[in-house]
C-alpha cells in the first residue's frame, strides 16, 4: 500500500472545524431554552424580593422592607406555624393511610386487590379543585352531607365535621396525597426481598424483634423520604387552603401569596418575599428527599431479582382490612364523585332527598354548555396541554439525551437545572413568571403564551423523568451503529432515538397532558380575560357561587381525564409489552 | 488497507480519573486480511476498534484507511462518514424495524442513495449472502440470537465498506453456535476478501479465524503475528499465557548451541530456542506448552529428559491431562489417554528443544 502523499478527503477538512455541524444548533437551543425557562424566573423572583415596585414615576430601588414586612408582624409567624402544622398533618394522615393500604396490598391476602391499583390513578382523574368542592358538599357544617346524615341518625343539631377548620384542610389534602403515599411506600415493600426478613426468622428473631431490626431499619429512609414528598406536595399545596382555609382566615404560605398579589393594589415585593421563604422550604425538603433516596439505594433492598412477596394470611382479619379498603375507597372515589354527580342534576343545589330527587334536571349541563366562556376555555386548555406537552416532550428528548449519551462537561448540571421548576409551588412560579414578563417587555404579558411558558418549566421535569427511563434503556451501542451505517446525528435522532424512545415519550406526552388540562395554581396568577382554562372556569364558578354548574363540569371534566388516564395506560401495557 | 500509526486514545473513567486505553499502538492490515486484537478484558482493544470506527477520538497517532487518513493530529472524520461497516457486540439491531429496514438502513441514509429497486436488490443479496433471504419481512426482535448475530453482518456488508471492524462478535452466543459461526464467519470473509479487523478475548477465535494476530495488553501491543508464530513463538510470558497455557520454568543461559541455547532451569539442564539473542549468565522464562510434553512409561533417550512422579491426572475424554512432579516442580502435560499411569507412579517426561521457548525477561 502507498504510504506518500495521503489524501485528506473534504468531510476530514470539514470535521476540522471549517464547517459547522448543525446538530450543534439544536442542542444548543435545547439547552438555551431549559436554562432560560427554569433559571431566570427565579432569578426575578429573589430580585423582586428585594426591591420596591417600579412605576412610571419611580424606579425600582432596593429595599429589604419587603423581608421586614413579612417577617416582622406577627401574622407571618401565625402563617408559619399554620402551614408547618397543615402540611405535617396532611403529610401524616396520608403517609398512614397510604403506608396501611400498600402493607394491606403487599404483604396480606385482603381481597379486592385489584380495586388497589385503581387508587394510584385517583389524584390524576380528580383534580384538587374538584375534590375539594366536593368534600365541601360532604363536610361543610351547614349543607354538608356528613353532617346531615349523622345529625339525622342522632336526631340533633351538633355539627360533627367542619371541613372550614385547620383540621378539616388536613383531612381533605392528606386524602387527596394518600395515593401518593400508596404509590410510594408501594415501591418500597417491593424493592425489599423476603429474605432478608426471613433469614431474621431463621436466625432466632420474633417477629416484633424482625419487624423492629430489620424490617424498620431497612425501609426507615423510604419512610421518611415519602413522609418529605408529602411534606412538600401540601406545603405546596393552593386549592385546599383557599377554598377551605381563607373563608375562616386560616391563612398558609400559598393563599397568603395569592392574597398578596389580589389585594389593591397588589403587593408584589411582599408576595415575592413569602413566596422565596416558601421556596426555601420546598428546596430542603426536595434536596433532604433527594440525598435520603440516593443513600437508600445502598440499603441491599433492591436485589433486581423478582422474587415473590410473601404474604400474610390474615384469617378473619381481613373482613376487617376490607371494610377498611372499602371505607377508604368511598371517601376518596365514591362520595365525592357521587356528591359532584348530585349537584350536577340540580336546578339549585339541595341535599339529597325523595323530594329533590323528583327534581333531577340537566339543565345545569345545559346552562354550562351555553357558558359564555366554555369554549373558549376549553379550547385555550386543550391548546396549551397539547403545546406544552409536545414542546416538553421533544426538548426534553433532547436534554436527556445529552444528560444519559454524552459525555459533555456539566451535563449532570442540565439534568439539575431542568429538574429545578420541581421545587417550584405552582403558585410561586406563576408569580415569578408574571414578574419577569411584566418587566419583559415582548409582549406576553397578558397572552396565552406565558402560560405555555408556565406549563412547559412546571411540567419539564416530569418530561425528563420519562424520557431518561426509557433512554436508560436504549443501548448505546443502538446509536453507534446509526452512525457506523452513515448516518447523521439528525438522521440517528429521528429515525432511531425517537422511535426507541417512544414509549416514554408518549406516556410523558400524555402525562403532561393530564397534568396541564388540571393545573390551577400557576394560572390563577396568569390567565387575564380571554385566556381563561377549565381549571381557572371551576374556580370562578365557586366564586360565583355557581355550585350546579360547576359540578356538571367537574363530572365531565372527571370524565375526559378518566379516558386520557385509560389511554395512557393503555399504550404504556401495549408498549411496555412489545419492548420486553 | 488499514495503516494505524502511533495510536493513543485516553478516556475518563467513571470516578473521572483518566484512563490510558490505548498507548502507541501500531498495526498494517493488507487488503482483504482478517486481522485479530486479542486480549483480555480491558487491555483496550475495543477502544483501539472504537477510535478506527470514529467512536472514540484519539489524542494521538494517525489511522488510514485506503489512502484515506480518517484521523490524524489536525483530521477527525466523524464515523457517519468513514463508511465502514461495524458489528457490535450486542449487535445493536433496531428493535422498531423489520429485518429488511434494518440491513437496508445504511442504504437508505446514504447521501447519493440509489432507487428504491436498487436498494432492494442489494439487501435481497446481502440477506440471502448471510442465510437470512427469507426473514426480510420478519419483525428484527423475533429473531434468534445467531440470525440477529446475521443480520447486524448483512448491515455492516451491505454497503460495501472498505473495512469491516467486529466487536467480539460470537461472545454473546452459546457454545455450540458459536462455534459453528466461527467458521461461518471465517468463510465469508475468506469468499468476500473483505479486509476485516476482528475483536475478541477468546484466544481459540482468534487462532481459528485470523491472517493476523496483535495480542494486546494494559493498552499496547504486546506482539503481532500469525496465529502460528503466536502460539509456537511467543515473544513473552505474557502472551504465551494468554493464547493457551504453559509451563513456565526460570533458567540461566549457559551457553549458545547453533539456534539453540543451553540453560540451567529449575529442573536442570535443558536445550531450548530463542527467537531473541540471550547473553551468557541471563535469565530467561522457559515456555513449554503441556501438549508439548511427552510423556511415557518407558525411559526416553535424548535431550529434554526427565523423570518424574504423577501427582494428579484428570481424564477428559479426548485427553488426559497430568500434574508431574519433577524435582520440586510440578508440570502440567497433556496426552493421549492411552497413557494409564496411575497417581503416585514414575512417568518419564521429554520436551523437544523445539518447543521449549525462552522468554526473555523485561
Amino acid at each position: 500500500m502507498s504510504t506518500a502523499n495521503p489524501t485528506i478527503t473534504a468531510d476530514a477538512i470539514g470535521a476540522r472545524g471549517t464547517r459547522f455541524d448543525a446538530k450543534w444548533l439544536v442542542i444548543a437551543a435545547c439547552v438555551a431554552l431549559t436554562l432560560y425557562l427554569a433559571v431566570v424566573p427565579l432569578g426575578f423572583l429573589l430580585w423582586q424580593s428585594f426591591f420596591t415596585p417600579q412605576s412610571a414615576a419611580k424606579a425600582a430601588q432596593f429595599t429589604l422592607d419587603n423581608y421586614r414586612q413579612a417577617y416582622a408582624s406577627e401574622e407571618t409567624w401565625t402563617l408559619f406555624w399554620n402551614s408547618l402544622q397543615f402540611a405535617t398533618g396532611a403529610a401524616l394522615i396520608a403517609f398512614v393511610i397510604g403506608t396501611a393500604l400498600a402493607w394491606m396490598n403487599e404483604r396480606t391476602n385482603t381481597p379486592f386487590k385489584g380495586l388497589f391499583f385503581a387508587l394510584s390513578v385517583i389524584p390524576l382523574i380528580i383534580p384538587g379543585i374538584l375534590f375539594t368542592v366536593a368534600w365541601i358538599l360532604l363536610g361543610s357544617p351547614k349543607i354538608g352531607l356528613v353532617n346531615l346524615v349523622l345529625q339525622r341518625v342522632f336526631d340533633t343539631d351538633a355539627v360533627f365535621v367542619n371541613v372550614y377548620s385547620l383540621w378539616g384542610m388536613i383531612w381533605v389534602d392528606g386524602l387527596h396525597y394518600s395515593p401518593v403515599a400508596f404509590l410510594l411506600m408501594t415501591a418500597a415493600f417491593r424493592a425489599m426481598d423476603p429474605a432478608l426478613e426471613e433469614s431474621a426468622v431463621m436466625s432466632g428473631a420474633s417477629v416484633p424483634q424482625v419487624a423492629l431490626r430489620v424490617t424498620l431499619p431497612l425501609v426507615w429512609p423510604a419512610i421518611f423520604a415519602s413522609v418529605l414528598i408529602l411534606f412538600v406536595r401540601a406545603v405546596e399545596s393552593f386549592e385546599v387552603p383557599a377554598l377551605l382555609g381563607l373563608p375562616v382566615g386560616i391563612q398558609v404560605f400559598t393563599s397568603a401569596i395569592y392574597q398578596a398579589v389580589h389585594r389593591y393594589p397588589s403587593q408584589i415585593g411582599l408576595a415575592s418575599a413569602l413566596a422565596t421563604t416558601l421556596l426555601l422550604i420546598t428546596s430542603v425538603g426536595v434536596y433532604f428527599q433527594s440525598r435520603l433516596s440516593s443513600r437508600g439505594s445502598k440499603y441491599a433492598t433492591m436485589t433486581g431479582k423478582g422474587f415473590r412477596p410473601r404474604t400474610i394470611d390474615l384469617g378473619r382479619w381481613r373482613y376487617l382490612t376490607t371494610a377498611i379498603f372499602l371505607a377508604y375507597f368511598l371517601a376518596i372515589v365514591v362520595l365525592p364523585f357521587a356528591v359532584l354527580l348530585w349537584s350536577s342534576l340540580q336546578k339549585f343545589y339541595a341535599v339529597p332527598s325523595m323530594e329533590a330527587l323528583s327534581r333531577l334536571t340537566l339543565d345545569p349541563y345545559r346552562t354550562i354548555l351555553s357558558y359564555p366562556n366554555l369554549a373558549r376555555s376549553v379550547w385555550n386548555s386543550l391548546l396549551l396541554a397539547l403545546g406544552s406537552a409536545t414542546i416538553i416532550m421533544l426538548v426534553t428528548s433532547v436534554i436527556c439525551w445529552i444528560v444519559v449519551k454524552t459525555k459533555l462537561p456539566g451535563r449532570w448540571l442540565l439534568d439539575n437545572i431542568a429538574s429545578l421548576p420541581m421545587v417550584f409551588p405552582g403558585l410561586v412560579l406563576g408569580l415569578a413568571i408574571m414578574i419577569l414578563y411584566l418587566y419583559l417587555p415582548i409582549g406576553v404579558y397578558g397572552t396565552i403564551w406565558i402560560m405555555l411558558i408556565a406549563y412547559v418549566t412546571r411540567f419539564m421535569p416530569y418530561g425528563l423523568r420519562y424520557n431518561t427511563t426509557s433512554m436508560l434503556q436504549i443501548h448505546k451501542e443502538l446509536e453507534e451503529s446509526a452512525a457506523m451505517s452513515g448516518a447523521s446525528w439528525f438522521t440517528t435522532f429521528r429515525r432511531i432515538i425517537l422511535p426507541l424512545l417512544k414509549p416514554g415519550l408518549l406516556a410523558g406526552w400524555i402525562y403532561v397532558v393530564i397534568v396541564s388540562i388540571r393545573e390551577l395554581s400557576s394560572s390563577i396568577l396568569l390567565y387575564s380575560p380571554g385566556t381563561e382554562v377549565i381549571s381557572i372556569l371551576i374556580w370562578e364558578l365557586w366564586e360565583n357561587g355557581q355550585y350546579v354548574e360547576l359540578s356538571a363540569l367537574g363530572v365531565m371534566l372527571i370524565l375526559l381525564l378518566f379516558v386520557l388516564v385509560l389511554a395512557a395506560q393503555w399504550l404504556g401495557r401495549k408498549f411496555g409489552i412489545r419492548e420486553a | 488497507m488499514l495503516t494505524v500509526t502511533g495510536l493513543c486514545t485516553d478516556y475518563v473513567g467513571e470516578r473521572g480519573q483518566v484512563v490510558h486505553a490505548a498507548l502507541d499502538v501500531s498495526f498494517d492490515v493488507p487488503a482483504g486480511k482478517l486481522f485479530t486484537l486479542l486480549g483480555p478484558s480491558g487491555c483496550g482493544k475495543t477502544t483501539t476498534l472504537r477510535s478506527i470506527a470514529g467512536l472514540e477520538r484519539p489524542r494521538a497517532g494517525e489511522i488510514r484507511v485506503g489512502n484515506d487518513v480518517v484521523y490524524s493530529s489536525n483530521v477527525f472524520v466523524p464515523p457517519n462518514r468513514r463508511g465502514l461497516g461495524m458489528v457490535f457486540q450486542s449487535y445493536a439491531i433496531w428493535p422498531h424495524m423489520t429485518v429488511f429496514e434494518n440491513a437496508a438502513f445504511p442504504l437508505r441514509v446514504a447521501a447519493n442513495r440509489g432507487s428504491r429497486q436498487e436498494i432492494r436488490e442489494k439487501v435481497t443479496r446481502v440477506l440471502k449472502t448471510v442465510d437470512l433471504g427469507d426473514f426480510a419481512e420478519r419483525e428484527a426482535t423475533k429473531l434468534s440470537g445467531g440470525q440477529q448475530q446475521r443480520l447486524a453482518l448483512a448491515r455492516a456488508l451491505v454497503m460495501e465498506p472498505r473495512l469491516l471492524l467486529l466487536d467480539e462478535p460470537l461472545s454473546n452466543l452459546d457454545a455450540k453456535l458459536r462455534e459453528r459461526m466461527r467458521f461461518e464467519l471465517k468463510r465469508l470473509q475468506r469468499e468476500l476478501g473483505i479486509t476485516t479487523v476482528y475483536v475478541t478475548h477468546d484466544q481459540s477465535e482468534a487462532l481459528a479465524l485470523s491472517h493476523s494476530i496483535a495480542v494486546m495488553n494494559g493498552g499496547r501491543i504486546e506482539q503481532i503475528g500469525s496465529p502460528r508464530e503466536i502460539y509456537e513463538r511467543p515473544r513473552n510470558q505474557f502472551v504465551a499465557d494468554f493464547v493457551g497455557s504453559s509451563n513456565f520454568l526460570e533458567a540461566r543461559v549457559l551457553a549458545r548451541e547453533g539456534d539453540f541455547y543451553r540453560v540451567s532451569s529449575e529442573i536442570g539442564g535443558m536445550k531450548v530456542l530463542a527467537t531473541d539473542v540471550l547473553a551468557t549468565d541471563e535469565i530467561v522464562t522457559i515456555s513449554v506448552r503441556p501438549e508439548d510434553i511427552e510423556l511415557s512409561e518407558s525411559k526416553r533417550d535424548g535431550e529434554n529428559v526427565w523423570e518424574g512422579t504423577v501427582y494428579q491426572k484428570i481424564f477428559l475424554g479426548e485427553s488426559v491431562d497430568f500434574v508431574v512432579t519433577v524435582g520440586e516442580r510440578r508440570l502440567q502435560c497433556k496426552t493421549h489417554p492411552s497413557l494409564r499411569t496411575r497417581v503416585d507412579e514414575t512417568v518419564f517426561l521429554k520436551m523437544d528443544p523445539e518447543k521449549c521457548v525462552a522468554l526473555k525477561r523485561n
